[in-house]
């Protein structure tokens, strides 16, 4: 196995922690299953609002951002569920604990791999509902909350599916848990996503934009200091 | 088993007393809203529910990190008092604050900052409650249980701001006053100690709660220890 990669350069953390991401994207691009069935599931999601909310053009200005977000946010639980699951399932969760490595480069591994697969499906998804919809999506502004946003998601989105794979509710649980706290986030980008898909006034996207990275380092920072209590046995 | 300490009993008949006195000051002492007439009495323990849940919630908070750093589960039974007392006081000042709002704000419900975050608080710890409920080991409960009122309690400041950036119509009764607030009014001295009472008596029922519900989770360790012993 080593051969097969090259080892990439940095402290031992950075290295631990590039391993797992690795690790991750090769197990997702042999077996194809949590990206598939995310991808499959988000456009499903598109599909049925477009009959539950009868998106004429005026309503598809005022709902797009809203709609892309539910959207990103249902498909990310389905996304984080798949990823612990599999760890949990096989066995490697054990192993991966076993390793000597710093635990919390496995936590920012596990998010960084879980935040790349949220953005390949944000990737497909825009494309495709710029065109179902014809609204144009393509607008830096709208990428660069999405790549705030999601990064949010999977901070605390990642420390709370791997309480979830531990209980007896597993997939039940994790939306349970996550959307609750997740509120800040998903609210600032929804806002922040909107403004900059109306065009509106810097000033009034600001806050919003603020608000996004406060909630994302005080996120990041909590799962990072509390992640090593979720994974001791 | 232990009995029941004596400063417990003191600490239930002086929350009594406390509890009946407010009352009579809610009903008796303090004088009639002139504009809202008598469901501005609703304020007193409105208020002072709230104030009572975010103790819960915060006492939750703190015992769940003194349990990750000391591991002793005496902490666990403080943290899970802390949000079971919290979501009834959190429930009851939601539900008061309701019966204000329909004569007040002509509807029970309105998607203001304080109404949403305190309702998504009530899901978060709802939450806890069902991920509690999930897990059987009961070291393993107690670690998730500490590390999810962590997260839960950190992420309530934030969504209280994210939704506060709309415009409130909720009133500031103390401190500085937002002239876009509706159904605000000026407390006068009896108003005032009424309220400050009110506060006192409910920091004393929750304390009484607090207390009676750690003893139980302990005596609740100690028959499921006799009954392993029993088994065995």
């Amino acid at each position: 196995m080593r051969t097969a990669v090259t080892r990439p350069a940095g402290t031992p953390f950075v290295r631990s922690m590039l391993a797992v991401v690795w690790k991750d994207l090769a197990a997702e691009w042999r077996s194809k299953e949590i990206l598939s069935s995310m991808l499959v599931f988000a456009l499903l999601v598109i599909l049925i609002f477009n009959f539950a909310l009868e998106l004429d053009a005026s309503a598809r200005r005022e709902a797009t951002a809203g709609i892309l977000w539910v959207t990103l946010a249902f498909a990310g639980t389905l996304g984080l569920n798949r990823s612990m699951a599999v760890e949990k399932d096989r066995g490697c969760l054990d192993g991966l604990l076993l390793a000597p490595v710093d635990r919390t480069a496995i936590y920012f591994g596990k998010s960084i791999a879980n935040w790349l697969f949220m953005l390949s499906v944000a990737l497909i998804v825009l494309p495709v509902y710029s065109i179902l919809y014809n609204v144009n999506l393509f607008n830096p502004g709208l990428l660069m909350v999405i790549l705030l946003g999601s990064e949010g998601y999977v901070a605390i989105g990642t420390l709370l599916s791997s309480m979830a794979v531990q209980t007896r509710m597993r997939d039940i649980l994790l939306p349970i848990l996550l959307f609750p706290v997740i509120i800040p986030v998903v609210l600032a980008s929804v806002k922040a996503s909107y403004g900059y898909l109306q065009g509106s006034a810097m000033t009034d996207i600001q806050p919003w934009i603020t608000l996004l990275v406060a909630s994302d380092l005080i996120f990041t920072a909590v799962a990072f200091m509390v992640f090593d209590y979720v994974v001791e046995e | 088993m232990a009995s029941k300490p004596r400063l417990l009993t003191v600490l239930d008949i002086v929350t009594a007393l406390l509890m009946a006195a407010a009352i009579y000051m809610v009903f008796i002492f303090a004088p009639m809203e002139r504009v809202m007439g008598a469901v501005q009495k609703v304020f007193y323990f409105h208020v002072a529910a709230g104030w009572a849940g975010m103790l819960g919630f915060f006492v939750a908070f703190v015992a769940g990190i003194v349990y990750l750093i000391t591991k002793q589960s005496r902490w666990d039974r403080v943290e899970l008092a802390g949000v079971e007392i919290g979501l009834v006081f959190m429930f009851i000042c939601i539900v008061t604050g309701s019966i204000w709002a329909r004569p007040i704000w002509n509807t029970w419900w309105t998607w203001d900052p304080r109404l949403t975050t305190a309702t998504i608080m009530e899901l978060a710890y709802a939450a806890y409650m069902m991920l509690r409920s999930g897990i059987e080991d009961p070291e393993r409960r107690a670690r998730f249980g500490a590390v999810y009122s962590i997260v839960a309690f950190i992420s309530v400041p934030l969504t209280f701001f994210s939704i506060r950036i709309f415009r409130t119509i909720h009133p500031v009764v103390i401190g500085s006053n937002d002239p876009t607030a509706q159904g605000t009014f000026n407390m006068t001295p009896a108003m005032g100690q009424t309220f400050a009472f009110s506060l006192i008596a409910f920091s004393f029922l929750f304390a009484a709660l607090l207390w009676h519900r750690i003893r139980l989770g302990k005596l609740q360790e100690d028959v499921e220890r006799l009954k392993l012993q029993l088994q065995s």
